[in-house]
């Protein structure tokens, strides 16, 4: 049998031309009055995916999320459900179910009521929803929970209810609004594989709403950055993190140094980026901009070794001086203040219990990295 | 907290209790009252209790009210409950300014002027005034305090409810019946019950538009008293609030009972 990692590795259908769409977005605009929430955009979402719209607060994704669930109509543009267009379609007409984000569980009904609601709308008959509903409460884990009220539970379970009832009519998409938001940092680890697994095992598509990035790197195969009603990039986790398409991105998703810039020279295989603080950069060639244009070189922390002594073989050697340590246990930061002033951020992995020649506070220091480390911005 | 009594503190107490309810102990005292003579002492006596029961016309007046009371509290719980649905979930029809502001008008209005407005109107169209008018008028004096009660409920409604609702299927009618209504109950009842408190202590509107053959309990109360307290009144008084403080101990009981069970179920839960 194979495991969900292999499924999942191979699962890719974003590049393959001949993938059928399953959710699409076309030119969709939303105004709410003369604020615009969602900004001609365009998106693609494929069947048994596990989609993450990542934004700010006010971003326009859970606008997004309520068009699909048809709680909003577009102003403009249309959405496609399995090549249906969706307009018109009332939400309980609508072959998708929403986990709210408040979990929005009836107060008056017991667990097992809830859970049984959206399947007596369907009409199905008693013996076969009493099935269904112990069937959900299994997956959930709430078996002797299901005459329980709503405020009798606590955090965690009512997000488990909340996630059975709108799994139990098997629908075609499941939509989360800020899925983990109401529960503590560890229920919420715990709770990131359990719905991996869930979407796995259910076979269904995933559409979740986050504004926590840990949380969409950790669920999802492909993520949405959405800043101002616009999509500023679609990509795997991976590739959001490693090759960020423009600034805001870079910014958005985990931490980054950024250096100001312009192209001085470009070789063969490798490009000179002059920052406009002075430090010269040497870096693999990755954008076709011209000699002279302004970029911005974009590098992780981790990627920035910190030295006491300037590296022989290094490409890339800045000096300066740390300003900053955080030991965090497993990893230390540090700030280091190069020679023309700008701050770097970098963060070293303590993989020994105990370093020789710690770097501490006002210690000299070389932060040194690979022309491949990190990534030329145009945007 | 500091919990010494001052003499102070004592004094405000006792006479602040003693305005509120020095009246009411002293009616209740003298509807036990052997004499005849309402200030007069005459010794312990349930006699006008017995009485008071032999008295055709204030039980008829006590019927009267009780489905005066009933019916029009039912209805304007009806409309009030719509009237309260329209002002919150339809924020941005033309006039709803205007419509609320007619809305909540009785509330303020004075009841002399309801009452008279009302007379004009039934003698315009030419309804007899009796039964059907007094439950009318009450209607119209109810109505606007269920809407604010029901109105209050529905502002911190969680809309979501709703959606999640329709989002599992369930029509927009469906979902009225099955969450919605159930949701705001409470506050319905309450409404209800504030209702038909009003309507049964109501006197002025009554007697503008009540007619010969539906006198209500306050209208009938009053104008015995106006040929003389009897003992019979105060003892028919001491019911009726021996009946709302009943009312008002079992209510706050419950909610009382609620309110623990609940805490106690939230501890539950939180012990998983």
């Amino acid at each position: 049998m194979k495991s969900l990692g292999s499924i999942r590795r191979d699962f890719a259908p974003w590049n393959d031309p001949n993938a059928k769409p399953y959710i699409q977005f076309e030119n969709v605009t939303k105004k709410f009055g003369e604020f615009t929430a969602v900004n001609n955009l365009s998106l693609t979402i494929f069947e048994r995916e596990f989609f993450a719209l990542l934004g700010a607060s006010g971003c326009g994704k859970s606008t997004l999320l309520r068009m699909l669930a048809g709680f909003e109509e577009p102003t403009a543009g249309r959405i496609l459900l399995d090549g249906q267009d969706l307009r018109g379609i009332p939400p309980y007409r609508r072959p998708v179910n929403m986990m709210f984000q408040s979990y929005a569980l009836f107060p008056h009904m017991s667990v097992e009521k809830n859970i049984a609601f959206g399947l007596k709308q369907e009409g199905m008959p008693a013996p076969d929803i009493e099935k269904r509903v112990a069937e959900m409460l299994k997956l959930v884990k709430l078996e002797q929970f299901a005459k329980r009220k709503p405020h009798q539970l606590s955090g965690g379970q009512r997000q488990r209810v909340a996630l059975a009832r709108s799994v139990a009519k098997r629908p075609k998409v499941l939509l989360l609004d800020e899925p983990l938001g109401a529960l503590d940092k560890k229920l919420r680890e715990e709770t990131q594989f359990e719905l991996m697994d869930l979407q796995q095992n259910l076979g269904l598509t995933f559409v979740v709403v986050t504004h926590d990035q840990e949380e969409a790197m950790t669920m999802a195969d492909r993520i949405a950055i959405i800043d101002k009603g616009e999509v500023m990039q679609v990509a795997t986790p991976a590739e959001v993190y490693e090759a960020p398409s423009s600034r805001f991105v870079a910014h958005f998703v985990g931490n980054v140094n950024m250096f100001e810039g312009k192209v001085a020279e470009r070789a063969a295989n490798t490009t000179r980026i002059t920052g406009t603080t002075g430090a010269q950069i040497v870096v693999e060639n990755s954008t076709d901009s011209k000699a002279g244009s302004d970029i911005v070189f974009a590098i992780r922390p981790e990627k920035i070794k910190v030295t006491s002594k300037k590296p022989a073989d290094a490409v890339n050697a800045l000096e300066g001086e740390v300003y900053d340590v955080a030991y965090l246990g497993d990893m230390t930061v540090y700030h280091i203040r190069l020679d023309d002033g700008q701050i770097i951020r970098a963060s070293a992995l303590n993989a020994a219990r105990v370093t020789e020649d710690p770097l501490t506070w006002n210690d000299r220091a070389w932060v040194s990295f690979r022309p491949d480390a990190g990534v030329v911005l145009t945007r | 907290m500091n919990a010494t009594w001052s003499r102070f503190n004592v004094t405000s107490v006792v006479l602040g209790f003693a305005f509120l309810y020095l009246p009411i102990v002293l009616l209740v005292v003298f509807s036990f009252n052997e004499s005849k003579l309402v200030t007069v002492w005459g010794g312990f006596s349930t006699k006008w209790y017995v009485s008071l029961f032999h008295n055709q016309g204030l039980m008829d007046a006590t019927w009267v009210t009780a489905r005066v009371g009933v019916i029009s509290a039912t209805v304007a719980t009806v409309l009030g409950t719509l009237a309260a649905l329209t002002l919150t979930r339809y924020t941005r029809f033309r006039g709803r300014i205007l419509f609320s502001g007619m809305v909540f008008a009785p509330l303020v209005m004075p009841e002399v002027i309801t009452g008279l407005s009302l007379l004009l109107l039934f003698v315009a169209v030419g309804l007899d005034r009796g039964f059907l008018t007094v439950t009318l008028a009450h209607i119209t004096l109810t109505m606007c305090f269920v809407a604010v009660v029901v109105q209050s409920r529905l502002v911190s409604f969680d809309r979501s409810l709703e959606e999640a609702a329709m989002d599992l299927g369930a029509t927009p009618v469906k979902t009225f019946f099955q969450i919605t209504l159930p949701v705001i109950m409470p506050a319905i009842v309450s409404g209800w019950m504030l209702a038909f408190t009003l309507s049964l202590d109501d006197l002025v509107i009554a007697s503008f538009t009540s007619g010969p053959g539906a006198t209500t309990l306050p209208m009938k109360i009053y104008s015995q008293v106006r040929l003389g307290v009897t003992p019979e009144i105060n003892a028919a008084c001491t019911i009726l609030i021996a009946v709302v403080a009943v009312g008002v101990i079992i209510a706050s009981v419950a909610n009382k009972r609620r309110e623990v069970q609940r805490q106690l179920d939230e501890q539950a839960a939180q012990r998983g």
